[in-house]
């Protein structure tokens, strides 16, 4: 059949009409959603311990150090082992090198023993900010207690307030450290290095605001607590099962 | 096992993170607060017998004052980023706010009311000096050179009210280094509302002792005759207010005994073990009951002259001793002990780094080598030696 | 006699100084504290962007899974379902990225698996823990437990 030169711009135009159609199709179906931004208003972090199910393996520890580059010798995260008498005042505790190593020697005890991992429980009302003379510390929008290390002044009033021990001077950079909540893998979806590591799930990252959390109805059938409840920090880490013997 | 810990302490605990540094700190602004308040007693309160001090007083306190924030700015990891307590300060923060009352107080008490005055002598040693230093003394009077009658008077009226106003500042300057403490609800050796009163009057009391001594050592050097009824009102006023901090101290110390809170037992333990030669031996024996009793002796006794002297340079020194013991057991105390109370540390103290022994020992020497300068700037006694006195 | 005014002219001196002083501050406040400061609270906004971009270590089980789904099935079926690869085979985030270019160590089993399963009173009673040293009379325990499977 012979084809005249309309013909041919008609088959052409029709072709090109098809391709750029399916072309822009294939763009609709096949292309990923754009990344959600991250919008700090929609969330309030916290954390859940878990007494009965931590192993004391260190784990957590280790990938914290890990992740976040923490130097020798200081912790943003340590697990403490109790061995409590009758009597609850006299608490026996190591934490060999925060446990990075987990504990390696277990004593044999008829006492009462467990593990307490620990963190910075990024108190809602915290006295570590309060005290900061520059505005290097503060909590983020988000409920996370940060420290911006190009302000920080190295002057360490915080680390005298915070009741907890959870910060210490950095002597690479000469300011204060702490942990983040892994500030940095939450507002993009992932799990704390701490919480992605612990083989039994003793820890777990909690958004209080996010009403599908499971946070919501753990805390409303188990008994919990937070450490050293009398400093009214509004701390953020709630512990399942805490002794009473816990410091 | 960490060598130097026993028991239990929280893996970041360890090490102090406040050095010998922040110790001196209050000691150096406390003689700040006390020199000043001992120069209002004539200026404000008219005791005319510590009128030989009240120049020397002043000339003390400025020498602490500038030297203050030095081992502030050894201690921090940034001391070039420390001008952002100005710039952005945190009103919440004791600290961030103590820098304006630092402000204040150098600038519109202390070096106001010097520069009133001394102007008379400034303006006249602008005209009679030769040398460099009369650049610096046409400096100082600042263009003015009016010593008319009436100038004069209202120096005297602006001097007065500033001293009055000074009072509550010096007050501010040291209660505020103790609400620093005193407001830290993590550290029950800091965490109490007595902590700004006990800071501000063992201030006075140092600072008392410390123009005492610097008067007769003057006096000595000089050799000129020390005015014994100077001391005497002097060696009075550190005496009662020796006995006020002596009670609020002990007050501190029997309200803790007897609630036995949480935080005791542990406390107790580190006092009588850790503390021991800096809190009970050098602290409240050697520091505080020997003067006490020296001074006390001297109210109830006539003694000479020579005795009297020989004295108050020992209750004096010992005070001194004495209240530097205090903010070494407050400070370096409040971080021996593990806030889980089950542990305790120590605290190893360098020679040569920059937050050891040597810069520590330099930084109080400091003081010194100003107040020398400035008693030759601008001398103390040319006053009453010119009217008369 | 009373001073008149022009006695007391001495003390605009001062004050003036105090006057430059506080301006030169103002000057120098408004140039120098970082922009965004007090957008969000008494910090610089400027620094929540910076702790949100650093550098991720461990990838998350999900991600070595994508790959590796053979060792995730047999891992998915056993009692070390809910252990996170990255525990034993430490951070990854790294050769997930580039996974020719760097091979992870495989982990050294004699140390790796008392870490957790070493008896301890304080370890919860019903978690599987064993005196080693009595356990398996000198043999690796991978001798006999698979790590991804390892119940017998």
């Amino acid at each position: 059949m012979e084809m005249n030169r309309r013909d041919l711009f008609r088959f052409g135009g029709k072709l090109l009409v098809l391709a750029s159609a399916g072309a822009t199709l294939e763009q609709i179906i096949g292309a990923e959603p754009a990344p959600e931004a991250y919008k700090q208003a929609d969330h309030w972090w916290g954390m859940i311990i878990d007494i009965e199910k931590c192993i004391g393996c260190g784990n957590c520890v280790k990938a914290c150090s890990k992740e976040n580059n923490v130097p020798d010798g200081f912790f943003r995260t340590w697990v403490e082992r109790y061995e409590v008498p009758e009597g609850y005042t006299n608490p026996k505790v190591t934490s060999p090198k925060g446990a990075i190593d987990g504990f390696p020697l277990p004593q044999p005890t008829d006492l009462k023993a467990f593990f307490v991992p620990k963190l910075c429980n990024h108190c809602a009302d915290s006295p570590c900010t309060q005290v900061c003379p520059v505005g290097a510390t503060f909590v983020s929008p988000d409920g996370v207690v940060l420290v911006d290390k190009e302000y920080c002044l190295g002057c360490r009033y915080c680390v005298q307030a915070c009741p907890y021990g959870c910060r210490y001077l950095n002597p690479e950079t000469e300011t204060i450290d702490k942990c983040t909540l892994c500030y940095h893998r939450i507002t993009k979806g992932l799990t704390t290095a701490c919480c992605e590591n612990c083989p039994t799930q003793a820890r777990v990252l909690v958004d209080f605001k996010n009403p599908k959390d499971p946070v919501h109805e753990f805390l409303r059938t188990h008994k919990v607590s937070v450490l050293k409840p009398q400093m009214a920090t509004e701390a953020k880490v709630y512990y399942n099962n805490l002794d009473g013997a816990v410091r | 096992m960490i060598p130097g810990v026993d028991g239990f302490m929280y893996p970041n605990e360890t090490e102090l993170q406040w050095s010998i540094l922040i110790v001196l700190y209050p000691f150096i602004t406390g003689l700040v607060a006390g020199a000043f308040i001992l120069a209002s007693l004539e200026r404000v309160f008219k005791v005319e017998a510590v009128k030989p001090t009240y120049r020397l007083a002043l000339l003390t306190a400025l020498s602490f004052l500038l030297v203050a924030p030095l081992p502030l700015q050894l201690h921090l990891g940034h001391p070039e980023r420390s001008f952002e307590m100005y710039l952005t300060p945190h009103t919440s923060s004791a600290m961030a706010m103590f820098g304006f009352v630092y402000l204040w107080y150098l600038t519109v008490v202390l070096l106001l009311e010097i520069w009133l005055d001394y102007r008379v002598e400034i303006v006249h040693l602008s005209k009679h000096s030769t040398g460099p230093l009369r650049l610096v003394y046409k400096a100082l009077t600042l263009g003015s050179d009016n010593v008319s009658e009436g100038a004069r008077r209202i120096d005297d009226r602006v001097g007065y009210t500033i001293t009055v106003i000074g009072i509550p500042s010096a007050f501010m300057l040291h209660g505020y280094v103790g609400f620093i403490f005193g407001s830290i609800k993590a550290n029950p050796w800091w965490s109490t509302p007595l902590m700004p009163v006990v800071f501000l009057f063992s201030a006075m009391v140092s600072g008392i002792a410390a123009v005492m001594l610097l008067y007769m050592a003057a006096m000595k050097v000089k050799g000129l005759r020390i005015d014994m009824r100077c001391v005497d009102t002097i060696a009075k006023y550190l005496f009662y207010t020796f006995v006020i901090d002596f009670t609020l101290e002990m007050l501190d110390l029997i309200h803790r005994t007897y609630e036995a809170d949480e935080s005791f037992r542990s406390l107790n333990f580190m006092v009588h073990t850790r503390l021991w030669a800096s809190h009970v031996l050098l602290q409240i024996g050697a520091g505080t009951v020997v003067p006490l009793a020296l001074l006390a002796a001297t109210q109830l006794r006539r003694f000479s002259e020579a005795a009297r002297k020989v004295i108050y340079v020992c209750a004096g020194s010992l005070t001194l001793i004495g209240i530097f013991a205090m903010r070494w057991n407050v400070v370096i105390g409040g971080q021996l002990f593990s806030k889980s109370f089950l542990g305790y540390t120590t605290y190893k103290m360098d020679l040569v780094t920059r937050e050891g022994l040597l810069p520590a020992i330099l930084l109080m020497l400091l003081p010194f080598a100003i107040f020398f300068v400035l008693i030759k700037l601008l001398p103390p006694w040319q006053h009453s030696e010119a009217s008369g006195d | 006699m009373r001073p008149t005014f022009r006695d007391a002219g001495h003390l605009i001196r001062p004050a003036v100084l105090l006057v430059i002083g506080l301006v030169v501050f103002m000057m120098v406040r408004g140039a120098v504290v970082p922009k965004g400061f007090g957008k969000y609270g008494h910090y610089r906004a400027g620094y929540l962007e910076v702790a949100r971009s650093k550098p991720i270590q461990y990838a998350g089980q999900e991600v070595c899974a994508s790959c590796h789904d053979s060792e995730a099935t047999a891992r998915a079926g056993g009692r070390h379902a809910k252990v996170s690869c990255e525990i034993c085979h430490g951070p990854q985030a790294r050769h997930a990225d580039d996974p020719s270019a760097l091979k992870p160590k495989l982990p050294d089993v004699a140390t790796l698996c008392a870490r957790c399963h070493e008896k301890d009173p304080a370890k919860p009673k019903a978690f599987p823990q064993v005196v080693t040293a009595e356990h398996s009379g000198g043999m690796a325990c991978n001798d006999c437990h698979k790590p991804h499977n390892p119940h017998l």
